[in-house]
């Protein structure tokens, strides 16, 4: 077997109580104090994660003509300095590659955060749409820590010379944090106040142990899972892939079909065609929950399947996401989900499952 | 005394009732437990049979008698609290019930040859 990666916190969090597992090449804790107490630590208090497997590219270039605008869907022209926005890398037929976050560092300047399990194909694709520029993968020395929670803002303040308060959603700054460079964004995966921090290795291991000291509770992937499906948020490899538009993965509202880019002609064709199938939030009627492969039916008949389902410690019902054929579905009526095992009786939602 | 199977259910015997419940190690597998469906009152089951299953934030699984019996008493408490079961694993049981054959006993393992499967996973 290939040999996990290691973030710089690893070390760090092995003197905790964690329970890791393998994520997409990377040896990450899924839990410390247990996936519902720090579910609860993000929503009431402020939690830190650690998730520095994060892919972070680098580009230099001439934002109109370098084919870096058409490369995604995100209007990078559109985007100014100190803003970030969410999109989606696309094949030619309008299939997802990757969602991604692009950064507009300065006027020729981005950063692009990718997902781990799709680091290779997007650096490679997007090198594929650009010329005259330059991409650098800098994911293995970047660390990255995200600060969520109610508290999060007052327990990063004295960290920075930068007034937070004036830090809107989705905007971030080029700071210093321990005398290192930081660029600290007011973004997150959780749906609370929060914030990310992109720094280096040493500094990460310096802020963890900071941010801990002030009363921050360390988290995992396992409680970050939830917290992002309470929001309706798509888990790449789930939610996403490239056989699912974003479209059929009801994102609709981060597509631009005005403008050019990369699976744009094969989207709008899509969306003139119609759509057969739908990704649709569920909630079940007990604790139970599905599970990602469930098969999803509809008076006896197989209507589709779950890509993404946990149970929602706030809601005490198990949530998820579905994959559903529009054909003859009746939302109004409930569904079964089921495996070899069970039967789960579910009904259909809106999103958020959670108001913020 | 407890004896325990390879599926990591444990048991207690009294008189000729087993009390049966899972072992800490497997809560720590599972992790935060939100679910149980229990076995019926007054079935038959023969050791092994997979009798009630529990869901956790992580994983799904089947709990196995350890022995062979009629159900005589579940512990009902544990569908709105399956958190009981994370905080004290080795005293809060799942089920009792009257054992039909004492002898399949011997098959299981005791506290210390239980530890020893335990580290060897």
């Amino acid at each position: 077997m290939e040999e996990l990666l290691k973030t710089p916190l690893h070390a760090r969090q092995q003197e905790l109580k964690t329970k890791n597992v393998s994520f997409c090449g990377w040896d990450m804790p899924i839990q410390f104090d247990g996936i519902i107490a720090e579910h609860g630590y993000t929503r009431n208090d402020v939690a830190l994660f650690d998730t520095s497997h994060m892919g972070e590219f680098f580009f230099k270039g001439d934002i109109k003509t370098s084919g870096i605008n058409e490369a995604t869907s995100i209007n990078i022209d559109a985007l100014n300095v100190g803003k970030c926005k969410y999109g989606f890398l696309l094949n030619e037929q309008g299939g997802v590659i990757d969602d991604l976050i692009i950064y507009r560092l300065s006027d020729d300047e981005l950063m692009i955060v990718v997902n781990a399990s799709r680091r290779a194909i997007d650096f490679v694709t997007l090198n594929e749409r650009i010329t005259n520029a330059t991409l650098a993968d800098k994911s293995i020395e970047y660390a990255k820590l995200d600060v969520q929670g109610p508290r999060s803002k007052e327990i990063l303040k004295k960290y920075f010379d930068v007034d937070l308060d004036a830090l809107g959603f989705f905007s971030f700054v080029q700071t210093k944090v321990f005398d290192s460079a930081c660029l600290l964004s007011r973004t997150g995966y959780t749906g609370e106040l929060g914030y990310e921090l992109y720094v280096d290795a040493a500094t990460s291991v310096k802020l963890w142990d900071a941010l801990i000291l002030d009363g921050a509770k360390p988290a995992g992937l396992g409680a970050r899972d939830i917290l992002r499906l309470e929001m309706g948020y798509s888990l790449y490899g789930n939610d996403l892939s490239e056989t699912i538009t974003p479209l059929e993965a009801n994102l609709s509202h981060f597509i631009n079909l005005t403008r050019d880019y990369v699976g744009k002609d094969a989207l709008a064709k899509h969306k003139n065609e119609g759509l057969s199938r739908v990704l649709l939030p569920f909630k079940t009627s007990t604790r139970r929950s599905a599970r990602k492969d469930f098969e999803v039916y509809q008076n006896d008949k197989k209507i589709g399947f779950v890509t993404s389902g946990a149970f929602s410690p706030i809601l005490n019902v198990g949530i998820g996401l579905a994959m559903i054929d529009t054909d003859g579905f009746d939302k109004t009526q409930s569904i079964e989900l089921r495996d070899k095992r069970s039967s789960i009786e579910a009904n259909i939602t809106t999103l958020p499952f959670i108001l913020k | 005394m407890k004896k325990y199977n390879e599926e990591h259910e444990w048991l207690e015997v009294e008189g000729e009732i087993a009390t049966v419940g899972i072992s800490t190690y497997a809560v720590e597998q599972l992790g935060d437990l939100t679910f149980f469906e229990l076995p019926e009152m007054d079935t038959e089951v023969s050791m092994g049979d997979s009798v009630a299953f529990v869901e956790s934030v992580k994983a799904a699984s089947d709990i196995y008698t350890p022995i062979s019996g009629e159900i005589c008493e579940i512990n009902e408490a544990l569908l709105d609290e399956p958190e009981m079961v994370n905080q004290d694993a080795q005293s809060t049981f799942i089920f009792k019930l009257k054992m039909s054959n004492t002898d399949e006993l011997d098959s299981l393992m005791n506290e210390d040859e239980y530890k020893n499967f335990v580290d060897s996973l």
